[in-house]
């Protein structure tokens, strides 16, 4: 445990610097507030801004099902990459297995390598509650804990630090503020996160998110239980935390793939069919069964 | 398109050539559920109504002050329930100190942190199982174990420790004082603890401890700042409607042995003591009138302790939603 100074003292958010950070078109434009970042000692054997996740010949079974077969693939830091692919095709196994809540799986086991910042994520002795510090994830149908909004924000930072008072207090809406929730919430912060409507909920689990300063965010289907305004905020939402975090996102919506994403990765049938930048893949896809695919033709 | 599927009519067609059923015999038949759970309701309520009458009629007259502050006696108009009422306010808070934490302990290893594998489902069937058994198997088991431990001490020369006139005494065997009582109705009352915890736990929804282990919470963590507290209004209304059962049994009382005739309160763990059920049993069995009505106030006396109960209940549950919610 350290000290709530420390606990408080992240770097210098790289708001100003991130390339690729649209200066303007930030509806809070007084986000001065500090900003929950991951802990500064990131770098490891890969450049900042290179490479945050990386799978080679990476496999993943349930039971005797083979559910990903040799995945290969870069997610790129502080980019947003979209799975796409039917149902069934591995994209939230592959989600799951970067977080390794497979583990709570009976059956599900996974091989060959699956790295972040060039650290083997399938080892054994993995200590997964850190790892899920650093790789946040948000879920298909919002989830808010039976508690309040601030004790729902508060929830994560207090499982892995003391903090002061004020330092929570802080943090609490700088999360929120990130999240785009803040100015809907900042009058009832000990209300029930269950009065929120569905898009609030799911902002609020992404302030949640952030409130540990993870350095990836994991979005399985974030918005197939929203409605399209809802679900503008959130992708939204998901442009703006681009600058900041490495996002993966699963989804079943194209457009919303096409709309929100740098890169885009087509499973089918637990492969990995075709992966890169995603106006390549929407306009000019390698393979057959990607074109299929996202012009719509099956799946 | 296969021959044979050309012949099959369509859905509409189908429809149309099944006679229709009559809508006035669904409409009474509609009618005469509805009438029939009615009876079945009222025929409950008059039950209890016809119970709590005659009761009331029987026994308000002794019911007072003085029927509370009075220890038993020979004489009717002198008698009153201090006793067995003190000796249940013991038994069942020794009850209810050792079965919630014990009992719900069990529900989250077996809901949270046991694998799943067949030595579990065997142990999950054997606790259903064990919330039939009739609480007078319940009393030997007690006798057995708490009251004469298994006869590795002489009965007769107690392990003493402390002073026996002070609140502090214990013995071994524990004979049968109010902790064997206590612990008896724990026996009785632990496996529907265990199940209706269970059943609290299992409640929760499962993306409520998927956030929280996604947040990096440990799974210690996940389950005592996030499942428990969201299963916790459940937990204590079944482990209360649990205790309410222990107030009223009397059979396990009797096999251990605890006397009739008791004039005192109890002041430590070894006290003797008697419960109310016991004491209903006993004045219900002696012919003269005035033990009738005796055993009438002090049903009504039970009765009131188990409405506090449940009214205790209530207002934990409706507190815990409001805190939660």
């Amino acid at each position: 445990m350290t000290t709530p100074a420390q606990a408080t003292a992240s770097p210098q958010p790289p708001l100003a610097t991130a390339p690729g950070a649209p200066a303007a078109g930030r509806p809070n434009g007084d986000l001065q507030v500090r900003t929950p970042t991951p802990a500064a000692k990131v770098p490891g054997p890969v450049a900042p801004d290179g490479i945050a996740i990386s799978a080679q010949g990476f496999d993943a079974w349930y039971g005797d099902f083979h559910a990903l077969k040799g995945i290969s693939l870069e997610i790129p830091r502080r980019q947003v990459t979209a799975f796409i692919g039917p149902s069934g095709c591995g994209k939230s196994t592959c989600l799951r297995w970067i977080n390794r809540m497979n583990d709570a799986i009976v059956g599900a086991r996974a091989g060959g390598r699956l790295q972040l910042d060039g650290e083997d994520l399938l080892a054994p002795q993995r200590d997964v509650v850190e790892l899920r510090r650093r790789v946040g994830m948000v879920f298909q149908k919002p989830n808010p804990f039976p508690k309040s909004i601030y004790d729902n924000v508060a929830f994560g930072p207090r499982l892995h630090r003391k903090f002061a008072r004020h330092d929570l207090d802080e943090l609490v809406e700088s999360s929120l503020r990130a999240a785009a929730l803040w100015d809907e919430v900042k009058d009832r912060l000990g209300a029930s996160a269950l009065g929120l409507s569905g898009g609030q909920q799911q902002r609020l689990c992404i302030a949640r998110a952030v409130a540990v300063g993870p350095e990836v965010l994991l979005m399985d289907e974030p918005c197939s239980a929203l409605d399209p305004r809802s679900t503008a905020s959130i992708e939204q939402l998901i442009r703006e935390l681009e600058s900041q975090y490495t996002i993966v996102i699963v989804t079943h919506n194209m457009q919303q793939a096409a709309r929100v994403s740098d890169r885009t990765a087509f499973f089918y049938e637990g492969s990995l069919v075709e992966a890169g930048d995603t106006d390549r893949i929407f306009t000019n896809p390698q393979s057959k069964q990607t074109e299929d695919y996202v012009s719509g033709r099956f799946g | 398109m296969s021959p044979a599927a050309a012949q099959v009519r369509s859905p509409a067609e189908i429809v149309d050539a099944a006679p229709r059923s009559s809508a006035a015999l669904r409409a009474a038949a509609d009618r005469a559920f509805l009438v029939a759970c009615l009876a079945f309701t009222g025929l409950a309520v008059c039950i209890l109504a016809v119970l709590l009458i005659t009761v009331w009629r029987q026994g308000h007259e002794r019911l007072g002050w003085d029927f509370l502050q009075n220890f038993t006696s020979r004489k009717p108009d002198a008698a009153g329930v201090k006793a067995p009422l003190w000796g249940s306010v013991w038994v069942c808070a020794i009850c209810a100190l050792t079965a919630i934490p014990v009992g719900v302990g069990t529900a989250l290893y077996l809901e949270e942190f046991a694998r799943k594998s067949r030595l579990t489902s065997f142990i999950k069937l054997n606790i259903a199982n064990l919330a039939g058994v009739p609480s007078i198997v319940y009393g030997i088991l007690g006798l057995t174990a708490f009251a004469r431990m298994f006869g590795a001490v002489d009965a007769d020369q107690p392990i003493s420790i402390g002073n026996p006139e002070g609140p502090f005494f214990i013995q071994f065997p524990f004979g049968n004082g109010v902790l064997a009582g206590g612990l008896t109705l724990m026996l009785v009352v632990l496996p529907i603890v265990i199940v209706s915890s269970q059943e609290a736990l299992r409640s929760v929804p499962r993306s409520l401890r998927g956030g929280a282990l996604a947040l990096g919470a440990t799974q210690w963590q996940s389950t005592w700042n996030v499942t428990l507290p969201s299963a916790l209004p459940m937990v204590m209304t079944g482990s209360i409607l649990a205790i309410s059962r222990a107030i009223g049994e009397a059979a396990p009382m009797l096999v251990l042995g605890v006397p009739l005739f008791i004039r005192s309160v109890p002041t430590n763990l070894t006290s003797d003591f008697t419960v109310l059920p016991f004491q209903i049993y006993y004045w219900a069995n002696r012919p003269q009138a005035g033990f009738s009505e005796l055993a009438a106030a002090a049903i009504l006396v039970l009765l009131a302790v188990l409405l506090t109960f449940n009214a205790v209940a209530v207002v934990i549950r409706q507190r815990l939603q409001r805190n939660a919610g």
